[in-house]
């Protein structure tokens, strides 16, 4: 797989734990613009639950997963409200 | 004189239970008494046999089942792979097992171990409760021998609708009933079903297997020549009169006991919901076990909260990815589609007050927003 999406900011949180890529996702959702994606790459197996939930519980819109350059699983999120962490 | 090792701060009944009164005396009594081979004829045989009977005669009728359906195993995690694989082994339609997402793992590692299965086509709903309609589709397959489903979710309380499944002719129904025995009664329509006497106040190392009196059933193990066909190895024969011993109290005293259950845990999941940010409380808020309760806090690491409230006197169980060996999450929460970390799972022991989780709920937002602050959130 490969990226499928075309993100505005790709966080890399490769190497870290759970719950680290979710921790990250909140501080930089406020670094896009309303209507922009950010993605989260991880290969914390949590994270393709707990970005998905993050999203419902902080009322963003998850876009689906895809993978980074190097294959690494990426989870894409669109910014659809200022609200943040 | 050191601390006692618990107190009201243990909230964490689900994973076990302290000895109920109404058992350490039993237990006490049996270990002289019931020391001895039940299979001997001498005296000290025949008594320890009278004991196995009586446990075995009390607990059919607190589950209101035939004392020979009744099994005593040495775990509940026993009886879920003897139970389970049993009716495998009888099948004569096939080894495969549909089963729920959200079975525990005793049944996830008996079907890896001896049969095959997969539970991708049995959906559960955000609030873990398993779609049955799916669950009896699947089960219409070939080569499906048994059906897997729980009585009562384990980690978020949830109750399963066991008895309104209709599976086709000839497959039998396995209930892994570990989270409810003794607390809930026994729904209809399983020919197996496992219960654990740790979780209800029972001494640890004593299982019940139930399996039903014209189930096909054989036995997956290697046999043995005790007084019970399904069972191996030398009984634990004063471990299991404790176990029914205390299986009576709970049926006798349930009613009250979960009612006022069921109202602490709402005050927990109101003020949970209500006094921390970013919470969430899962599992089905009306139809669940009475006595337990699951929530999940975003950005908070699962071990630095047990630790945190360790600190504070609090015993409460988290199934975080963050606190587990493996680092993978909870397959519960993952097929329900909720937070996997962060959590905390808080179980009453049968004498929690409303003091006792007031005090909780007031320690609670104080801790969250501590390890928050830690990562600058």
């Amino acid at each position: 797989m490969s990226p499928a999406h075309e993100v505005a900011l790709e966080l890399d949180c490769r190497d870290l734990p759970c719950p680290m890529p979710v921790i990250e996702l909140a501080r930089h959702l406020a670094d896009v613009e309303v209507g922009e994606l950010l993605a989260v790459v991880a290969h914390d197996p949590a994270a393709a639950v707990d970005v998905p939930a993050w999203c419902r519980m902080k009322r963003q819109e998850y876009v689906g997963a895809d993978a980074a350059d190097d294959g690494a699983p990426r989870y894409v999120v669109r910014r659809v409200r200022v609200g943040s962490s | 004189m050191t601390a006692a090792s618990t107190g009201p701060g243990d909230l964490d009944s689900a994973s076990s239970a302290p000895l109920h009164p109404a058992a350490r005396e039993v237990l006490l009594a049996a270990l002289d008494r019931g020391y001895a081979d039940p299979r001997r004829l001498h005296r000290a045989g025949r008594e320890a046999r009278l004991l196995l009977d009586n446990a075995r005669e009390a607990t059919a009728d607190a589950l209101g089942v035939r004392p020979d359906e009744v099994t005593f195993t040495p775990s509940g995690t026993h009886a879920v792979h003897l139970g389970l694989l049993g009716l495998v082994r009888g099948s004569r339609r096939g080894t495969r097992v549909v089963h729920s997402p959200v079975e525990h793992s005793a049944v996830r590692h008996a079907v890896a171990w001896g049969a095959e299965g997969d539970d991708r086509a049995v959906h559960v709903d955000r609030q873990g409760r398993v779609d049955g309609g799916s669950l009896v589709e699947d089960a219409c397959s070939p080569h499906v021998g048994v059906v897997a489903l729980q009585t009562a979710n384990h980690e978020v309380a949830t109750l399963q609708p066991v008895g309104e499944l209709e599976l086709p002719n000839d497959v039998p129904l396995f209930t892994d009933a570990c989270a409810s025995m003794g607390r809930l009664p026994l729904p209809d329509g399983w020919a197996a079903a496992a219960g654990s006497a740790h979780k209800w106040g029972g001494p640890a190392g004593v299982g019940v297997l139930l399996v039903r009196k014209r189930a096909r059933w054989r036995n997956p193990f290697p046999g043995d020549d005790r007084v019970d066909e399904r069972s191996t190895g030398f009984e634990n024969v004063p471990a299991v009169l404790a176990a029914a011993a205390s299986l009576q109290a709970v049926v006798a005293e349930r009613d009250e006991v979960n009612a006022r259950q069921h109202e602490l845990v709402d005050v927990v999941r109101r003020r949970v919901a209500a006094e921390v940010p970013d919470v969430e409380v899962v599992g089905d808020p009306e139809h669940r076990l009475p006595h337990l309760v699951r929530f999940s806090c975003l950005y908070v690491d699962g071990e630095a909260l047990v630790t945190e409230l360790d600190r504070l006197g609090f015993g409460i169980a988290s199934g975080s990815a963050c606190t587990a060996s493996t680092l993978t999450p909870s397959h519960v929460l993952e097929a329900m589609g909720v937070l996997t970390h962060g959590n905390v799972r808080l179980s009453l022991q049968r004498g929690t007050t409303r003091a006792d989780v007031d005090a909780f709920c007031d320690a609670l937002p104080g801790v969250v927003a501590e390890i928050r602050s830690r990562v600058g959130l």
